[in-house]
């Protein structure tokens, strides 16, 4: 019964996925029809300007978005199990500003250092800078999460340390020249188009290391959602299990903030979409759920923000997560706070 | 089954139980009794290889806590405290299955003998009808019979119960109390838990270990109840233990 509604809603997600995908192919300050798509996908000969369009501007930021919608909300999914926190997310937790103070410092150096933007080197430098904010900012988070038993107050301190570095982050942007204020700026807006096609080799095998390390993790997880104690006592290598749920957060919440700029509100939302539209708690259904609503979020939100789009003018995409993702949050906290 | 050797546990910096050396055999349940704060639950989290041994060592069916693999100790050993599980889409069945973990592959799936223990735990706690309901949903007294199911499920041979009468009414306690019998005696299970409800403890125990700080006094029930230790613990300006009748009255 519930076996037969999980492979339903798996078809309708993915199905819903492709027609969004393909929506986003075709509409933007171009409109291209389907069958040119195919032909340029199929790579026959077709009209130049499309095969242009599609293989270097729209296919390029929909696997970026793909790959971004599902590494949050998986990271998401992660952090609320592991602090068994229905509110932890990369976004709430500080994750994305311990990435953009990483960030800050690299771009707002570069020039001193005098790195070409835009090259390889500068990528990776970013990635690596942005991985190691996030991973400080997590392991203060699992160091005080340890002592501190009470989910609000866990919240409260993510988020002063996100208000603490984004002050920092602040002070950096002041002493910063313009063009690397610019560069800083644009980036902290959130773009899925800023990636360019040779950033996604760097990008995407950083992501699907993540998704790999957090497939590996769903039994742990699963025992999780009992708490530590039961965990260890049926069997879990707790420290293990706890060190590779942080590599693959941090894999996760990092390279998306890296690359796309600070994202919030998908990776706290879609793991709740996923339990509310599954039912289930179980990690084997959650994770590839969450995977799912995640990729077709982020897509969505990438169609609207071209659909709003005039010519030169793109409406960052933190302003769209925000509106789809807030009213999801707002109704499980008055869910939860129902229920007790 | 299990075995202490000069154990001494310690919380923080504070030592709650020094130099106990004692067995606790297959086929008897075993209450743990003692004043607030004296180190019941800490004595159960020990053996149940949680921490707080600072020295001596702790054996489970002949191998050593500090030896023994935490998968391979799951086998043996299945531990219930008082804390709620409240995740909103957890099912009681799928709760009970993860009992399962420390037999299951890498991704947790059961098996249809899996599954077969999963639905005997669940009977023999009494909570079938449960099946189907999501766990934050259940009463406590609900909730804390399907964590013993999951302990079941587990299907190991000792069974560590932390408080596990505390949220329940009368006869919820009786059920508990003589489905804790059956599995020990029936089972050949050793079952040890920690109770504040001394009426409960002689009457259902074969042995009572009592926590005397800094000591730790395991007798069987009839010896403990005239050995003049629970008296000694247990009586206030306010109550007096008789031990003609095993129960604690108001003077």
């Amino acid at each position: 019964m519930q076996r037969r509604l999980h492979i339903i809603l798996f078809v309708v997600l993915s199905l819903a996925l492709l027609l969004v995908s393909v929506a986003d192919l075709m509409l933007g300050t171009t409109l291209i029809p389907l069958d040119d798509i195919w032909r340029v996908l199929a790579g026959e000969s077709a009209n130049l300007n499309y095969q242009k369009i599609i293989l270097d501007l729209r296919l390029p930021k929909i696997v970026v978005a793909l790959l971004a919608g599902a590494a949050l909300a998986v990271s998401g999914l992660e952090m609320q199990t592991l602090f068994r926190n229905p509110l932890a997310g990369p976004y709430v937790l500080g994750i994305n500003s311990g990435a953009s103070l990483g960030v800050a410092l690299f771009t707002l150096s570069a020039p001193v250092m005098g790195l070409v933007s835009g090259s390889l080197f500068m990528r990776i430098g970013l990635t690596g800078m942005a991985w190691i904010g996030s991973a400080l900012i997590l392991l203060m988070v699992m160091a005080l999460s340890r002592k501190i038993k009470s989910v609000s107050t866990i919240l409260i301190i993510g988020m002063m340390l996100g208000s603490a570095i984004s002050a920092v982050v602040g002070v950096l942007q002041y002493m910063g020249s313009d063009e690397s204020l610019k560069a800083f700026v644009v980036w902290t807006m959130g773009s899925l188009s800023t990636v360019t096609r040779g950033d996604i080799w760097v990008f995407a095998p950083a992501i699907i290391l993540g998704l790999v390390l957090s497939v590996s993790v769903i039994k742990p997880l699963n025992m999780l959602l009992l708490g530590e104690s039961y965990a260890r006592t049926m069997g879990l290598h707790v420290t293990r299990s706890r060190l590779i749920i942080f590599l693959s957060t941090t894999l996760l919440a990092g390279s998306v903030t890296a690359f796309c700029g600070p994202i919030g509100f998908i990776g706290l939302a879609m793991p709740h979409l996923a339990r509310l539209t599954f039912r289930t708690a179980d990690h084997r259904v959650l994770l590839p759920a969450t995977m799912l609503w995640g990729a077709l979020s982020m897509v969505l939100c990438a169609l609207l923000s071209d659909l709003v789009a005039h010519s030169s003018v793109v409406l960052p995409v933190n302003t769209i997560t925000a509106l789809l993702g807030v009213p999801i949050i707002i109704f499980v906290v008055i869910r939860n706070r129902n229920r007790q | 089954m299990i075995e202490l050797r000069d154990v001494t546990l310690a919380f923080g910096e504070r030592r709650l139980i020094e130099h106990a050396t004692t067995r606790f055999e297959r086929g008897r349940v075993t209450a743990l009794l003692g004043r607030n704060g004296t180190g019941k639950s800490t004595l159960l989290r020990a053996i149940a290889s949680l921490g707080a041994v600072e020295s001596g060592e702790i054996f489970i069916a002949g191998s050593s806590l500090t030896t023994i693999g935490a998968r391979d100790l799951a086998r043996h050993l299945a531990y219930v405290n008082t804390e709620r599980v409240d995740v909103d889409t957890l099912s009681a069945h799928d709760l009970v299955a993860i009992g399962r973990s420390p037999y299951t592959d890498w991704l947790g799936r059961l098996t249809a003998e899996d599954e077969n223990v999963v639905c005997d735990a669940m009977r023999v706690a009494g909570v079938e009808h449960l099946a189907a309901r999501a766990v934050s949903t259940l009463s406590d007294g609900e909730c804390q019979r399907v964590m013993i199911a999951r302990a079941l499920a587990q299907d190991a041979e000792v069974l560590l119960l932390d408080e596990p009468t505390s949220f329940l009414d009368l006869p919820n306690r009786y059920e508990l109390c003589r489905l804790l019998g059956e599995l020990a005696h029936r089972d050949n299970k050793c079952i040890i838990f920690s109770t504040h409800e001394l009426d409960i403890a002689l009457s259902l125990a074969d042995s009572v270990a009592l926590v005397d700080t800094p000591n730790l006094i395991h007798l069987p029930t009839q010896q403990m109840i005239a050995s003049g230790n629970i008296e000694r613990l247990f009586d206030s300006d306010f109550v007096r233990f008789d031990a003609k009748i095993g129960a604690i009255r108001l003077k």
